[in-house]
């Protein structure tokens, strides 16, 4: 138990990597034990991060579960692991959605080996940014998440995936070329000459550098996280995807972007935020509510739903812009509560998608009838999209608008607005494809969600509601490290 | 003056080994055997780099004569070259055997440019760099248009010829102005002046400018898309990694050296402006390209403008970087242009769309170029992506936070197509459906780029020996 306790770290952020490398082995034809393989790579994440929410020592706060082993020792990189109230959500939220990431792409028939092996390798580059204390360890980790989304939108995506893929993976590399001279200065900036982040964020740094470094974080890291205008290979990006991938993607890999924002950019250099906090809320404004515009335009399904994580992220940006404890608490919670939200539309899309072979959402209407299941889990998210109580959106969004109306209440005001226009679009979207008439003619014989499908929406779809009526779950964890956070 | 002639024993076995080559060439060896003069070679190579590893531990060193220098920064580059020359042999008996008409004098000048190159790196005087890239160079002009029967080959011979002489030229007369400014050739006797002249200082950027021609620094880069599209696969590879390192020794070695470096600050706006085109232009051109042999020459010339950031920083940490990014190099490049020569003989074309569906058609082979392409684009944890970042290091270290943006975004540029090649080989259905065809030799070497690709990416011995070698130019930062 001890050495368990010990490397709890290690052992989530290794355990999609060695099922990635065991699937290598593996001969190409037998697609079920891949798979088996796969659903093993990604369930042991599920009890240690269960196991760090449960034994996170709420008392002490800080960095705990510490692992530390030194690397490039003279140039200050070790590999150094930790978790605090802030992470521990996202490790969480990134178990929950490779789990029902594999599951929601079970039927992946071409060249599924290299399929899951990609998907695992990416996700365990994620689990490795968020438990990462060391900035260099960070950066390759986040690498390692980026570059294998190339493949896999690029073989397995659908519509203009070459084009797609090329777009995100060249976005997402310019804001990693903004991260790595951010870092390289940083390193050269503080005395310590160190990429330890705790030593990095103890460090001073004169006004001016703090502003130009703040800045190279938040272009860098914002990029991933879909910021305006640099948002555009997002839509695309997700629309081409196939399914697993999508929801990682969403779920998981932009909160990446916001999390580097939060951690890197803000916890290092609070005094840039200071200068730029205009510009980041403003910025966020425009996400919220121009996400949300576009998103209501889109006859594409998958677009509505790629559009409206562009808003979503939005809050994300404005709650870190706010900088208090509540607006902070609401970001991180936004951030999980979107994660969930976003893997069960893009999981429901998947299977719409697979079922009725269309997603122009003209040509869809009256599904309810024929897949009630895939309904009623397309509602609670819908729901949960606007923020209505009793769904963890609410909780996350309230509390961030709460925050940002203390220290900006023009942008609150205005990305509270944005909420009517979330709820337009998305119950039209209800209205559109489950409701009105049914064609009999093409949609006859749908089906609805069968077997391993239910997996991914149920418990993706449970857990909005979940945290939704028990929000404290989570919302003390943060706390705690949000409130260490700010001084 | 010092005559041990242990200093010069690894020149000296591989003028024998040459001439053995060239030798049982003539006499021996009947045509259908020929491959076997390149096994010879390479383990020949193999030999000498022994022999140099052994002076190295046993800590010989010092000054031949005057004008030759055997130290751990002559060392380090000629592990490049002959491990260079080493995988150029063992990538060609197949080639050799196949495509060439007279593969015996091919491999003997492989080694003939190798010896001419290692001179460069260990001279000390102007006269001996001269000898030393001459010999280097005109053994390449033979190679690169040793393929008769292909009319690009000739073409790529004579168009390297003709820019190699104008480059010899202007290194000549840079030469001159230097010696009638300093009044020696000796490097070690050189003081530049507080106030430099002007005469000194247009010999200087002569030589510079000579010395671009080599590196393939924009504005100097025309002749080697041309050249490394037109030349023998191989040798490309040579030429990419091998003529470059010694060029870069050289400037390394004059220019970075306690004779001129007091001159630094004269013409650092220069060096800037090359590095900073180089990354730019070497990587936009690439992009268009459709040939992968001139998208891997633009994707070099790129690579100097890297390099050039470590002339610019003038640091000890940035000559150790740039001398370790070129080490990797040499089997992240020549690597590529393995797998290059290996496709290349099979398609009888060097396109980038005959990469299409090279996974489903070998698959170790499209791994094996998917590593080398993105080390080249430097991504973690790959040799080439500490390399970038030692070298992006020293720039920001120094303060150039602008030229290293530069080279970052360029960096990201140049993922675009590398990655399009990688698009090719794994998106791409194959049009031609036969499996890629691997000779024995071939794959030994390429194996050895691939396991010293990864095994780069913990650099920390390697960069301790390459602090080691940048220690001789004695810099004062």
């Amino acid at each position: 138990m001890n050495i368990f306790a010990s490397h709890v770290l290690s052992i989530t952020v290794l355990s999609p990597l060695v099922a990635a490398i065991i699937i290598m082995l593996i001969q190409r034809d037998r697609f079920f034990a891949i798979r088996l393989v796969s659903a093993l790579g990604a369930v042991p994440t599920l009890f240690t991060s269960a196991y760090i929410y449960l034994n996170y020592d709420r008392t002490l706060g800080g960095m705990q579960f510490q692992e530390n082993l030194p690397w490039l020792k003279e140039m200050g990189i070790n590999y150094s692991l930790g978790v605090d109230g802030i992470s521990i959500p996202m490790v969480m939220l990134t178990a929950i959605v490779i789990f029902t990431g594999v599951f929601a792409s079970w039927t992946v028939t071409n060249r599924p080996k290299e399929f899951y092996c990609l998907l695992l390798l990416l996700v365990g580059g994620v689990f490795g940014v968020f438990v990462s204390t060391n900035l260099f360890f960070f950066f390759l980790f986040y690498e390692l998440a980026v570059l294998p989304m190339y493949l896999l939108i690029g073989i397995w995506g659908t519509g203009p995936k070459e084009y797609s893929a090329m777009k995100l993976t060249l976005y997402l590399l310019v804001g990693s070329a903004f991260m790595l001279v951010g870092m390289l200065a940083l390193y050269f900036q503080n005395d310590a000459n160190t990429f330890d982040l705790a030593k990095l964020t103890a460090g001073e740094y004169s006004r001016p550098f703090a502003i130009v470094c703040f800045f190279l974080f938040y272009i860098g890291f914002g990029i991933l996280a879909g910021i305006w205008p640099l948002h555009t290979w997002s839509p695309d990006g997700h629309a081409s995807a196939p399914t697993a991938v999508s929801m990682l993607h969403a779920g998981v890999l932009m909160k990446l972007g916001a999390y580097g924002v939060l951690r890197v950019g803000i916890g290092i250099l609070p005094e840039g935020l200071k200068v730029w906090a205009p510009l980041v809320a403003g910025v966020a404004v425009i996400n919220i509510v121009y996400g949300a515009y576009v998103a209501m335009g889109q006859r594409d399904l998958k677009y509505v739903i790629a559009y409206s994580s562009v808003s979503h992220m939005g809050v994300v940006m404005l709650g870190c812009a706010a900088f208090n404890a509540i607006s902070l608490n609401g970001a991180v919670m936004q951030m999980f509560s979107h994660g969930i939200m976003t893997a069960l539309f893009f999981a429901l899309v998947g299977l719409v998608y697979e079922k009725a072979h269309t997603r122009d959402i003209l040509a869809m209407g009256g599904f309810a009838r024929r897949m009630p299941g895939i309904a009623i889990c397309f509602t609670i998210g819908g729901l949960a999209s606007f923020g209505l109580p009793g769904t963890s959106g609410f909780i996350a969004e309230l509390l961030v608008f709460l925050g940002t109306f203390q220290t900006y209440p023009v942008p609150a005001i205005l990305a509270a607005t944005a909420i009517v226009i979330t709820a337009t679009y998305v119950l039209r979207l209800l209205q559109r494809i489950f409701h009105g008439t049914l064609d009999e003619h093409h949609y006859g014989d749908l089906p609805d969600a069968h077997t391993t499908e239910w997996v991914a929406i149920t418990i993706n779809a449970a857990l909005l509601i979940v945290f939704g009526v028990l929000p404290g779950l989570l919302t003390g964890l943060i706390g705690i490290s949000v409130g260490q956070f700010i001084r | 003056m010092n005559l041990d002639f242990w200093l010069i024993a690894p020149e000296i076995t591989l003028t024998i080994l040459a001439f053995v080559i060239l030798g049982l060439d003539l006499l021996f060896i009947r045509s259908a055997k020929k491959g076997l003069l390149g096994w010879l070679g390479a383990v020949g190579v193999l030999g000498v780099i022994a022999l140099l590893v052994t002076n190295r531990v046993t800590g010989l060193e010092g000054e031949f004569s005057r004008g030759f220098v055997a130290d751990s920064f002559a060392f380090f580059f000629k592990l490049i070259i002959l491990i260079a020359a080493l995988l150029s042999c063992l990538a060609s008996v197949d080639f050799a055997g196949r495509q060439l008409r007279s593969p015996g004098e091919f491999f003997s000048l492989i080694l003939f440019s190798a010896l001419g190159l290692m001179l460069m790196v260990s001279a000390t005087d102007l006269i001996m760099l001269y000898l030393g890239l001459e010999l280097g160079t005109i053994s390449l002009y033979a190679l690169a248009a040793m393929q008769k029967d292909r009319p690009h080959s000739g073409e790529a011979g004579l168009k390297y010829l003709v820019m190699g002489a104008v480059s010899s030229a202007i290194f000549l007369y840079g030469a001159s102005l230097l010696y009638g400014s300093l009044g020696t050739t000796v490097f070690a006797d050189m003081h530049a002046p507080a106030l430099p002249g002007p005469a000194l200082l247009v010999g200087v950027i002569m030589v510079v400018a000579a010395f671009s021609f080599k590196i393939t620094a924009v504005p100097f880069h025309m002749w080697a898309p041309d050249v490394y599209q037109g030349a023998p696969t191989p040798i490309t590879g040579f030429l990419s990694v091998a003529s470059k390192a010694a060029g870069f020794a050289a400037l390394l070695r004059l220019f970075l050296g306690p004779a001129l470096f007091p001159l630094m600050e004269a013409w650092l706006a220069i060096l800037v402006v090359l590095s900073g085109l180089s990354m730019v232009a070497g990587n936009l051109l690439a992009l268009p390209q459709s040939n992968i042999k001139r998208m891997l020459a633009y994707s070099g010339i790129a690579s100097a403008g890297y390099v050039l950031i470590a002339l610019v920083a003038g640091s000890e940490k940035g000559a150790a970087s740039a001398i370790f990014f070129l080490f990797q190099y040499t089997f992240t490049n020549l690597g590529a242009f393995i797998v290059v020569t290996l496709v290349g003989s099979q398609e009888g074309n060097d396109e980038i769309s005959s990469y299409a569906g090279l996974s489903r058609r070998n698959p170790l082979l499209a791994a094996a170029m998917l590593v080398l392409l993105l080390s080249l684009g430097g991504i973690p944890p790959l040799s080439g992506f500490w390399a970038k970042l030692f070298l992006f290091w020293a720039g920001v270290e120094r303060g150039f936070y602008g030229l290293v943006l530069i080279a970052v975004l360029a960096t990201v540029v140049s993922l675009y197509y590398y990655l399009m090649v990688a698009r090719q080989m794994y998106i791409e259905e194959p049009v031609e459906k036969s499996p890629v065809h691997v000779a024995v030799p071939a794959a030994i070497a390429l194996a050895i780029c691939i396991i010293a690709v990864l095994a780069l990416g913990y650099p920390t011995p390697w960069m301790h020996l390459a602090q080691a070698a940048a220690k001789v130019l004695n810099l004062p930062m």
